[in-house]
């Protein structure tokens, strides 16, 4: 029998069985152990690599609180398979105990109950010490970040993502991997990449221009007798999801013929384990596993989703390790003569109140906020609701920004982009400055004011979510669906592009959205160059402070059907 | 004698002759180029490669590439454009590979269609579907 304790351990060839119907026992054992640093690190060690993988940080250095989906569909053959399970479904799905730290942590129900008992998450600090306790067991641990890294914050903003490169230098990575690190400008990534002291490797990048790789495919480690390739694959939307003319000579793709050629090339160098370091989101990674041959771990990224067990691949184990600094993966391998032969798997929580903050890093943090300390800790408001962004559909951080958009800009229909990133707040929490940044901080704020006609609205509603709910993942091409206000919709997500959205309404009058009239739609974070108006985020600190205290109310303008 | 690098390009490009064709006036439809094509001879699949990006990065200039070895000619057509015929390349028998990459302008998200004929006059056919979004919004 496969033995496991609070983490999975088992040979590939059983995990095949156990793995395509999905999961295991995890939570139970781990519900009834007291909270504390050495539960939470316990691990014996296993085989003769460990792999260490944080993603999706966004440039939180500090625990934060972080809801996790209540809605988030998967289409076609991944419906209803982990990552697109959430709440009591994810609880029964793990096995994991209601109102237990993991429930906290991995689900959505009860949050504002559960945070206030188990507290918040995360800390760039607390991540140190866990790092460290795994390199003190397996000094030769190969640490990988997945990219989303130096944006996401006021600090980060500011700084040009210096403060998180100072920090993650800290930490000692052995390999990255990007996506919204190019929203920086290609002069700034490459002056950023020239001084890492490791590789910021990306397979699918290339020179737009001559169709050749841009940047370091993988890189080959020696960890424990055995080579290891790192494979990087950056988010493969780049140019289309976010301002392309900030990056104009790159182009990026799924390409999945690159992939399999350099798993190829990386065998043929003699490496025994493949690992390909992905910044592709789930579903993409999922078909990816399935078509490319060779590929043993995928560590994935993008989509935020945090799991407590690996889904098998055939004999490719995907770990989804979370976003925000809430979670580290460790996986133990034992790989013998180019074989993976079995593994050992631990999702680790980073309870911020239970797990001592590393001195150092704590210190080079704190350093790095101190030049903005007061602009961060000003208080704009106060919230009476629990705001949280994650979800495909309206988050109530969105409906805030809408909200402010329509009133600021006197705008009859407001859009707010589908990010996955943005930490929560609890209801009676303060709005400082720099919440109100976690939520917006990025290069291309804009918060513009247009006109739309209702056909056009139609049309970029449609596209969106043709973005999100196309049933091949790899035309799926990047964030949660646009978040609307002012206006509602219905929403059937199993129906082709250009037949989901239908009862496009005005809330205020009731009235069906005319194909032919002409509305003013405030907005922000437009892909195109040029967009005119303030700073989303000054025009929300404005609109905060004359609020006072902000009540964001039950939003159920998108009615969803199909899934 | 030695051969320069741009020598052994030329040599290596005299197998192949592209034509990118002004189409005529009159439009004719896919299915009549295909038929125009194969000849009436039944369309397989298999032992051609159409690589085409999942979603276009930008519409106007779309990289496409086709590879059949064997063929003697390959056509690509853009099904959702108003002119659907992009180029025919024509390989004689000194070209030292039956590939070849174009980049293409695609007005709407559509089918992509290479079709190859072998040298025994048989036709395989490849589509991919290349998607022109707005974008925005990813996160």
């Amino acid at each position: 029998m496969i033995s496991r304790r609070d983490f999975l351990q088992a040979t590939v060839a059983a995990s095949a069985l156990w793995g395509a119907s999905g999961v295991g026992n995890w939570g139970r054992l781990a519900a009834q152990q007291a909270l504390t640093q050495d539960k939470l690190l316990e691990f014996e060690d296993y085989g003769n690599v460990t792999l260490i993988h944080i993603t999706d940080i966004h440039a939180q250095m500090k625990p934060i609180w972080f809801r996790e989906p209540e809605i988030n569909l998967g289409v076609g053959e991944v419906n209803g398979l982990p990552p697109h399970v959430t709440g009591a479904d994810f609880l029964k799905l793990f096995n994991i105990e209601t109102g237990s730290p993991h429930a906290y942590a991995l689900t959505y129900p009860d949050f504002e109950g559960l945070a206030k008992g188990y507290g918040r998450m995360g800390g760039l600090d607390r991540c140190a010490t866990v790092i460290k306790a795994i390199r003190a067991a397996r000094p030769d641990a190969l640490l990988l970040d997945g990219g989303d890294t130096w944006q996401g914050s006021l600090t980060a903003e500011r700084t040009k993502g210096q403060d998180m490169v100072n920090v993650m230098n800290a930490l000692k990575p052995d390999a990255m991997t990007s996506h919204w690190e190019f929203t920086l400008g290609i002069d700034r990534v490459t002056e950023i990449v020239e001084g890492l002291d490791f590789p910021f490797l990306g397979a699918n990048i290339f020179d737009a221009e001559w169709d050749e790789p841009a940047y370091e495919p993988y890189k080959m480690f020696e960890v424990g007798g055995a080579q290891v390739a790192v494979i990087g694959q950056a988010f493969p939307y780049l140019p289309i999801a976010n301002p392309k003319w900030m990056f104009p000579n790159l182009s990026f793709g799924v390409r999945e013929e690159r992939m399999a050629e350099v798993v190829q090339e990386v065998r043929d160098a003699g490496a025994d384990l493949v690992v390909v370091l992905s910044h592709n989101g789930f579903d993409v990674d999922r078909k990816m596993a399935g078509n490319v041959e060779g590929i043993d771990v995928i560590l994935t990224g993008h989509t935020h989703d945090a799991l407590p067990e690996p889904v098998m691949v055939g004999q490719t184990l995907m770990i989804a390790s979370g976003s925000n600094g809430k979670f580290i993966s460790r996986v133990d391998l034992d790989v013998q003569n180019g074989q993976m032969l079995g593994f050992r798997h631990k999702l680790i929580p980073i309870f911020s109140d239970v797990i001592e903050p590393d001195a150092e890093v704590a210190g080079l943090i704190d350093a790095e906020r101190e030049p903005f300390k007061a602009e961060l800790e000003e208080v704009l408001g106060t919230t009476d609701s629990l705001l949280y962004r994650r979800g495909n559909f309206n988050g109530t951080w969105d409906d805030l920004i809408c909200n402010a958009l329509i009133d600021e800009h006197q705008a009859d229909i407001a859009l707010s982009p589908g990010f996955r990133w943005g930490p929560s707040l609890l209801p009676g929490d303060s709005i400082t400055r720099e919440d109100l940044h976690n939520a917006t901080a990025m290069s291309y704020p804009a918060a513009y004011r247009s006109e739309m006609t209702g056909g056009t609205l139609h049309t970029i509603l449609e596209d969106v979510a043709d973005n999100l709910f196309n049933p091949d993942p790899y035309y799926q091409q990047g964030g949660d669906m646009v978040r609307v206000g002012g206006m509602g919709y219905h929403i059937d997500v199993s129906k082709p592009q250009g037949s989901r959205i239908t009862n496009m309404t005005m809330l205020k009058t009731g009235e069906a959205v005319d194909p032919a009239k002409t509305y003013v739609v405030a907005g922000w974070a437009s892909v195109n160059e040029g967009t005119e108006g303030p700073a989303i985020w000054d025009l929300v600190e404005g609109w905060i402070k004359k609020q006072g205290t902000v009540t964001v109310d039950p939003n159920t303008s998108v009615q969803v059907t199909g899934a | 004698m030695t051969i320069t690098r741009r020598d052994a390009l030329a040599i290596g490009f005299g197998g192949l002759a592209a034509a990118t064709l002004p189409m005529p006036a009159f439009a004719a439809t896919v299915e009549e180029l295909i038929a125009e094509f194969s000849g009436g001879a039944e369309i397989g699949s298999g032992g051609l490669t159409l690589t085409a990006p999942e979603i276009a990065e930008n519409g106007n200039t779309v990289p496409i590439g086709v590879d059949a070895p064997g063929a003697v000619s390959i056509m690509i057509l853009a099904t959702g454009n108003p002119t659907p015929p992009v180029a025919t390349f024509n390989f004689g028998p000194a070209a030292g590979s039956q590939a070849a990459s174009t980049r293409i302008r695609l007005a709407k998200t559509q089918d992509v269609v290479a079709l190859a004929k072998m040298a025994d006059g048989s036709v395989v056919q490849a589509t991919s579907t290349v998607k022109v979004t707005i974008g925005g919004c990813g996160g």
